[in-house]
């Protein structure tokens, strides 16, 4: 029995990426393990394996943050120390998570999961309301210009189910949040515990009707978000065959990281300025007359022009801006503190240049936003306003116009780690 | 702007892709890991993708235990005739008579640790400097934490709680000499979304994928297939029993599901359904809570 509608259905579901931050005192690893196992996305051996493992700790209940607390030293310590990814699907959509321990020290874990991430789980604990923590998840969310939140407030059976709790949390976060410019704010009364509203409606809160966290999750519309209006290609890779079928085949290999593109448009190379036309939008599996962010394709183009990694090519009717003198938003990543004017390298897009850091603006309290001007010390966790001056340009966007192109990585050249993330303003 | 959506399979191909010409481009050798099964199978896809209209850039590297079913390797080398990619083949048997790796006891001795060893001496015989993996997130729970790009020191060792934070789509494969990354393009793929794009493709797969009657031995609930490499225990005994494999992997360690599914559809729906994760029939990963987690650490794949 060959089931059309089932190929039909998988190959027209969307994907979502979203982010959780918080601690296990929220409710967050329980929360996870309600969506994960209401949506049977739990398998019975791995359910197995954590109640043998919540057994041997003594539990009386099943921990499900066992399910998401990989590593030995996690489990032994009973906390989340790294991201950790999860997936679920269902027919509609398939969802990626990453998980982050929602610690302070654990910013630049928060950073990493945010960087990728649609959409972002706010858990609050109605009982306490809005916290430090709370607004610290949330301005790490609107940095990282994460389009929707999802704020649940959960333990809802702890407060009687009570709308008056609810709602006076709503205006608290509402308020709090307003100057953060968030476009998509979505409130659920919740309890991970008991699954009230997680993947099955309450009955608990007739007075709620927005829909449960797993059929907003579904629907958020989430199309607009990447900017399909300015034509934005990383050269990552050129392809040259040499075959005899393919003597004279020049391409360019990368991923449209905004915009679209038509064959026969016209385009120009960065930095060499030279314009030129797409003569053909290649893949494996045929000619494309038309591409579009985020598909990886090869292109060729009507004139033999000198172009290679780190190059871009971009439409004469939005260019990039481009300089070597950047100001950004940055969060250390790193135990050793940044140093101003210390060297690093830089990778952006599919280009790497030596940088140095200028001069650092000021800190950000990550819990109330407020600049920090006196110490400029940016250590582990810090997120700071710095300039940096790149050895060659860069061509970018606002980290607000467009992710890939606005984001930015720094290395230390001696310990080859990444040390710090930028977003540029 | 819905003319202008990619679907999730399409989303996640294209990431691959991403990655993999990342790796050319960053890395002087690069080696894509084969073992036979399906996710290396589609990793080997992606990388023709990734390329064309050149040929895939960097060999095939296949350790092989000599605990092999027949239809894989008859399937790799038919496989590497038509894509035309060189196969690089390294034996566990080479390194025991080395003495740089030594058999396990027992009654089905595994040779899945040993992988490890021989691994690392194809790594320095070479000179590898990248080794694409075909692991995914979503197999165990020490892989749900590992990176795309996943750094190795000297040793060939993961230090999980060291690892180098990931942002955006920006991999930093910066290394010192001797050390070497191993990079994950399929990370986020699930076992379904695997099945689903071998469907969406047509790509080939070994027959034992599919359900056939086999004799197998049930130890501690893990089907084994009957081969030279295993003793039968007191009271166990060979029974014929329709089934087919989740995983491909050392005869003495991957467990038979029983099953009807003879179609990719078929597997779609019986994986849609299936109450135990693939790895669950494998027995290397029973032996303790953190087995893969260890074994990683050490160089695992």
């Amino acid at each position: 029995m060959t089931n059309n509608s089932t190929i039909d259905n998988y190959l027209n579901m969307d994907l979502l990426r979203f982010t959780t931050a918080g601690s296990v005192d929220d409710g967050k690893s329980t929360l996870i393990g309600r969506l994960l196992y209401d949506s049977k996305s739990i398998f019975e051996d791995q359910l197995e394996a954590i109640e043998e493992a919540s057994n041997k700790k003594g539990k009386e209940y099943v921990d499900l943050s066992l399910l998401t607390d990989g590593l030995k030293a996690e489990r032994e310590q009973g906390i989340t120390i790294d991201v950790a990814y999860r997936y679920f699907a269902t027919p509609k959509r398939k969802f990626i998570i990453a998980d982050t321990p929602g610690h302070v020290q654990y910013t630049r874990n928060m950073v990493t999961g945010a960087s990728t991430a649609n959409l972002a789980i706010i858990l609050i604990d109605a009982r306490n309301g809005v916290t430090e923590q709370t607004c610290r998840h949330t301005i790490i969310a609107s940095l990282l210009q994460i389009k929707h939140i999802i704020v649940c407030i959960n333990k809802m059976d702890l407060v009687n189910f009570s709308q008056d709790v609810f709602e006076k949390i709503k205006n608290a976060y509402l308020q709090f949040a307003a100057p953060l410019n968030i476009n998509d704010i979505q409130f659920i009364p919740i309890s991970a515990l008991h699954g009230d509203n997680v993947v099955e409606p309450s009955t608990n809160m007739p007075w709620y009707t927005g829909g449960t966290l797993l059929s907003n999750l579904e629907n958020v519309n989430i199309e607009n978000d990447a900017d399909f209006q300015h034509f934005r290609f990383p050269v990552q890779y050129v392809i040259r065959p040499h075959s005899e079928k393919y003597h004279d085949f020049r391409g360019y290999a990368g991923r449209i990281e905004g915009g679209i593109l038509k064959k026969g448009d016209e385009v120009i190379a960065l930095p060499s300025g030279i314009k030129t036309k797409i003569k053909s939008i290649e893949t494996f599996d045929g000619q494309l007359e038309t591409a579009f962010t985020p598909m990886s394709v090869t292109l060729t183009l009507e004139d033999d022009i000198d172009i290679s990694r780190g190059d871009m090519i971009v439409k004469p009717d939005s260019i990039p801006h481009t300089a070597q003198e950047i100001e950004l938003m940055i969060c250390w990543l790193n135990e050793k503190k940044m140093q101003p004017g210390g060297k690093y390298i830089l990778k952006h897009t599919t280009k790497e240049a030596k940088c140095i850091i200028k001069e650092v603006k000021y800190k950000i309290n990550i819990n109330t936003l407020e600049p920090i001007t006196d110490n400029r010390d940016v250590g582990l966790n810090d997120i700071a306003r710095v300039v940096i001056k790149s050895a060659s340009p860069v061509f970018y966007d606002t980290y607000s116009q467009n992710r890939s192109t606005g984001s930015l990585i720094l290395i230390d050249e001696f310990t080859n780690e990444t040390v710090g993330a930028g977003m540029i303003q | 702007m819905s003319s202008y959506r990619l679907s999730h399979l399409k989303q996640l191909e294209s990431e691959a892709i991403f990655v993999i010409r990342e790796v050319v481009a960053q890395f002087e050798n690069p080696v894509l890991l084969f073992s036979g099964g399906k996710d290396s199978i589609t990793l080997v896809r992606l990388a023709q993708k990734a390329f064309w209209p050149s040929k895939i850039p960097f060999p095939l590297l296949h350790i092989d235990t000599g605990h092999n079913f027949a239809e894989t390797i008859q399937f790799r080398d038919e496989l590497v005739e038509r894509v035309g990619v060189k196969l690089i083949v390294r034996y566990v048997q080479d390194s025991i008579n080395r003495g740089t790796a030594v058999e396990e006891k027992g009654p089905n001795p595994s040779r899945n640790a040993l992988q490890t060893i021989t691994l690392l001496e194809a790594i320095e015989e070479f000179r590898f400097d990248a080794c694409f993996g075909g692991a995914r997130r979503d197999e165990e729970k020490a892989r749900a934490k590992e990176r795309f790009f996943s750094h190795r020191d000297e040793f060939g060792q993961w230090d999980p709680k060291n690892q180098r934070p990931e942002l955006w789509n920006l991999f930093n494969g910066k290394k010192h000499i001797g050390e070497h990354f191993r990079v994950f393009p399929i990370s986020n793929w699930t076992e379904m979304d695997v099945w689903q794009y071998i469907a969406m493709e047509n790509i080939p797969i070994p027959s034992i994928y599919f359900s056939h009657k086999r004799e197998v031995v049930n130890r501690r609930g893990t089907l084994l297939a009957k081969s030279d490499y295993i003793t039968l225990l007191n009271g166990e005994k060979y029974e014929e029993k329709q089934v087919r494999f989740r995983t491909v992997g050392d005869m003495t360690c991957t467990g038979a599901v029983e099953s009807d599914a003879a179609t990719l559809e078929d597997i779609i729906r019986e994986v849609s359904m299936a109450r135990n994760t693939e790895r669950g029939t494998r027995a290397d990963d029973k032996r303790t809570e953190t087995a893969m987690e260890d074994r990683k650490k050490q160089g695992y794949f």
